[in-house]
């Protein structure tokens, strides 16, 4: 029984930490703000396991996070489909889609990988935005309430439990995966493909899978916000959100999932924290980025191994 | 247990194997050797599916007590004794019992010695997406038995010690010997070595010599491709000689140290 | 017939640009194996840059010459970063060089402000008419600078000391060395010619389509593909990929859909990645994993 506490002293930790910390919200607005951190740092767990332990670069997760949303929020509010069954629906859809474009794409490698992604990231924006008669175009559209079994979610409490819920569970699977005779060969690709396939797994067939399992979670995350924030528009799948993404993991530190979780709050707060320097903000965020790519490339994560809280490899 | 027929790989207008046959009798250890750039290297890639192949055939032999019929392949195929294995991805030949080491190490260095032995064992563990997520009994029980398997193994060959240690902290020789380990790992039927001795002190090579002739002796089939002429004149049954991508010469070690072709290939015509 | 002269000159014009940022691209990936995504911003300064020092009432020649330094100084920079940087692993190296976009941007917004902006022709108002479609003064300065400068780099690279230096380092890094060339400037120098080459690119465009802050992203996008499409490891190769995508993209934004247009860069981009990565010059299949 110890043993099995040490090994989830961790999630315990968090769970505390995410039932404590409202408790110092001071309005709704702290409430949005957690809930886009816990989805943001749903989408990089997953992209997380992509790029971390498959070693595969993607530009294009904020294209595929907002196709998900599109298409769950295009069934729903326009085809009038119940949103879970859309929100079904459309992880149905982003598998098969991820799945298919996996098979040319993953014989890329390093740069070519990262512009292929990026280009489907950036058609799925155009396309977004061009068809404006289904996606409401460059103004974006409304979404409805989700609504589950006659549910309602129509409060930030209801959303904050879900997304901590998400997360947790997120999490746990994570690292059930790496955990795992799975996880081994995934944790092997990353240092070599030869050895892997030399112990007969496929190599080609393990980056496609979690490939797919990134896209997938990335949909459900990219789903969900539109539901909360009762909108949706082009701009879920632009580059620049995508390269948000990819900052998140990396400047967490890339390979950890608590690196990306570390890396999606405080890129998702840091903005919220520049306000006060209005036409700056842009300018901070490039310059913290390029610092830390400088002086941290193995992410701000780094900085709690040395102080021991971390072990290197969670 | 292996039949190579006359296999051929060209790339571009060169030919780096030419016409090359030789059989794999079960429970040998059979050489390959060459001076550089005879090809031995793209054979072995060949056979563990990394390279594909211009032209020609390898079969895999079910069972080597039944006679075979040497050139009727049809009929060896029938009655299922061989099977075409010609292009066929690494990882899939894997769990058809073959595997191999690497000439420039493959291996995970971010990972504990122990976990690089477990992943020999990966075709016995159940990966199963839906069991991993969930973290099924099976899993725990397969983390567990494996884990197990390999400290048995690490036991075997005194590495004990090295056991939790990451493996990119090992010693070259150290690691050499991790590799050839994980390959047996994955219980393999007929077993490939891409020098296994470079670059190890005589020590070493003796102590690697001695597995390999122990693996053959316990009934497992050996492909040995070295430079090192006393190990295989040592622990070989039988010799194939490479030279430009063509069979030189073949026969048992006594044989080929005397023969005139291998010596001139080697030493140029001088010492013929 | 005159609409497809029309097209086809709008394409090589804007073709022309995406020849020079694609350029820049190859430069620095082939000397220090790095795809700077901030290639697009380099574009940005030397247009936004002219135009404010013509606001601030600086003469139009020495208000051209000051953005071209100035774009000059942003490459030496970017150059320093990655020098400074204590790992260059490609993904640190991508976020790096997209960490300098943004902030790029961001100084912009700061300098400048968000508003777009034009400049006014270099030659006049004028047009020629050829085969009934009107090729303005400003777009023929654009083709024949553009040429000028391909010209120039061409001679650059395979007749002069230093270009020549420059080819073996992106061959060869350790010969290099080891015959006595200072592989360090030659990187910097490299990282100027890139975003010099940009710059102008900037400064020709200006006047043709307006420019504002943002303009970097989209136009170092498919800058990039330009290069991609001509071959990463060919210099030269992004001239043919600029000019064939300008005029592609013109085509498809006049005979099947204007909200497409900017889709044509990356549908090309993943065509030659999937079929040719090598470019449209090679005859490489995909690395095998």
């Amino acid at each position: 029984m110890a043993q099995a506490v040490k090994q989830i002293k961790d999630i315990l930790f968090l769970i505390f930490f995410l039932i404590v910390i409202p408790f110092f919200f001071k309005n709704d607005f702290y409430y949005e703000i957690a809930i886009l951190s816990l989805l943001n740092a749903i989408i990089c767990i997953g992209l997380n396991l992509l790029m971390g332990y498959a070693g595969q670069i993607s530009l294009g997760h904020g294209g595929f996070a907002a196709l998900g949303a599109y298409i769950t929020v295009i069934l729903s509010s326009i085809y009038g489909i119940s949103p879970a069954v859309s929100l079904l629906v459309s992880l149905v859809f982003m598998a098969f889609f991820a799945f298919v474009i996996s098979k040319p794409i993953l014989k890329l490698e390093g740069h070519y990988l990262a512009m292929a992604t990026l280009g489907v990231g950036v058609i799925i924006y155009i396309t977004v935005n061009a068809q404006a008669d289904l996606t409401g175009g460059p103004d974006g559209m409304g979404v409805d309430i989700f609504k589950i079994f006659g549910f309602e979610l129509d409060s930030n409490i209801k959303w904050y439990i879900l997304s901590s819920v998400l997360l947790i569970l997120v999490i746990v699977t994570f690292k059930n995966i790496i955990n795992s005779p799975y996880g081994r060969i995934l944790r092997g690709i990353h240092d070599s493909n030869q050895a892997v396939s030399s112990v007969g797994a496929d190599v080609a067939k393990y980056k496609s899978y979690v490939f797919v399992i990134s896209v997938v979670i990335a949909a459900l995350a990219g789903s969900m916000y539109a539901f909360f924030s009762g909108f949706i528009s082009p701009a879920e799948a632009s580059f620049n959100r995508s390269i948000e993404l990819v900052v998140m993991v990396v400047f967490g530190g890339i390979g950890r999932v608590y690196g990306a979780l570390l890396g999606a709050i405080f890129l998702t707060v840091l903005p919220q924290l520049l306000t006060s320097f209005e036409d700056y903000q842009t300018l901070i965020y490039g310059v913290i980025i390029i610092f830390v790519m400088m002086f941290m490339p193995k992410g701000i994560i780094s900085l709690f191994d040395k102080l021991g809280k971390t072990n290197a490899h969670s | 247990m292996l039949i190579v027929r006359e296999l051929c790989k060209n790339f571009g207008g060169l030919k780096a194997v030419d016409e090359l046959s030789f059989n794999v009798k079960r429970g040998t250890v059979h050489s390959i050797i060459g001076p550089n750039g005879a090809g031995k290297t793209t054979l072995i890639n060949m056979i563990t599916g990394i390279y594909s192949v211009t032209s020609g055939e390898i079969y895999l032999r079910k069972d080597d007590d039944i006679k075979c019929v040497e050139e009727d392949d049809i009929k060896d195929m029938i009655h299922g004794h061989r099977e075409n294995i010609t292009n066929i991805p690494m990882h899939k030949l894997v769990h058809k019992g073959i595997c191999r080491t690497f000439q420039h190490l493959e291996i995970c260095g971010s990972m504990s010695a122990l976990e690089n032995i477990m992943l020999g064992f990966d075709k016995f563990m159940s990966k199963n997406i839906i069991q991993t997520c969930l973290r099924t009994k099976r899993i725990k029980e397969d983390e567990k038995k494996f884990e197990y398997e390999a400290m048995k193994y690490l036991n075997m060959f005194n590495l004990e010690k090295i056991a939790y240690k990451q493996a990119d902290s090992l010693s070259y020789g150290v690691l050499k010997k991790l590799e050839i380990i994980r390959a047996l790992a994955t219980k393999p039927k007929l077993i490939l070595f891409d020098e296994p001795v470079a670059g190890l002190n005589p020590k070493e090579t003796d102590e690697i010599s001695q597995i390999i002739k122990e693996v053959a002796n316990e009934g497992l089939s050996v492909i040995l491709v070295e430079h090192d002429m006393k190990m295989v004149m040592k622990i070989s049954d039988e010799i194939t000689v490479m030279n430009f991508g063509k069979k030189l010469a073949y026969g048992k070690p006594e044989e080929i140290a005397n023969n005139k072709e291998v010596i001139k290939a080697y030493l140029g015509s001088n010492y013929a | 017939m005159n609409e497809f002269f029309q097209l086809l000159l709008s394409g090589v014009t804007v073709g022309f640009i995406y020849a020079l940022v694609g350029m820049g691209f190859t430069v620095i990936y082939n000397s220090s194996g790095i795809i700077n995504f901030a290639q697009g911003e380099f574009v940005m300064a030397g247009g936004m840059s002219a135009v404010f020092l013509l606001k601030w009432g600086i003469p139009f020649w020495l208000a051209f010459l000051l953005a071209i330094i100035i774009t000059a100084f942003l490459g030496v920079v970017l150059y320093k970063l990655i020098d400074m940087s204590k790992e260059h692993s490609v993904i640190s190296m991508i976020i790096l060089t997209l960490g300098y976009s943004i902030a790029l941007r961001g100084l912009a917004e700061v300098v400048f402000d968000k508003e777009l902006h034009t400049l006014p022709s270099f030659v006049g108002d004028g047009t020629f008419s050829i085969y009934g479609a009107t090729l303005t003064y400003q777009a023929l300065l654009v083709m024949i600078t553009s040429v000028i400068i391909v010209i120039s780099l061409y001679l650059f690279f395979n007749k002069t000391k230093t270009g020549k230096a420059m080819l073996a380092l992106s061959d060869n890094k350790d010969s290099a060395k080891l015959m006595g060339v200072d592989i360090n400037k030659i990187l910097m120098l490299n990282f100027i010619i890139s975003a010099v080459i940009a710059g102008i690119g900037g400064l020709l465009l200006a006047p043709i389509t307006s420019t504002n802050y943002e303009i970097g992203i989209m136009l170092g996008l498919k800058g990039f593909s330009a290069a991609v499409i001509g071959g990463l490891s060919k210099p030269f190769g992004a001239v043919v990929g600029g000019l064939l995508l300008g005029i592609l993209e013109s085509l498809v934004a006049g005979y099947i859909s204007s909200e497409y247009k900017d889709a044509v860069a990356f549908v090309a981009l993943l065509g030659i990645l999937f079929f040719m990565p090598g470019g449209i010059f090679s005859n490489l299949k995909a690395k095998r994993v």
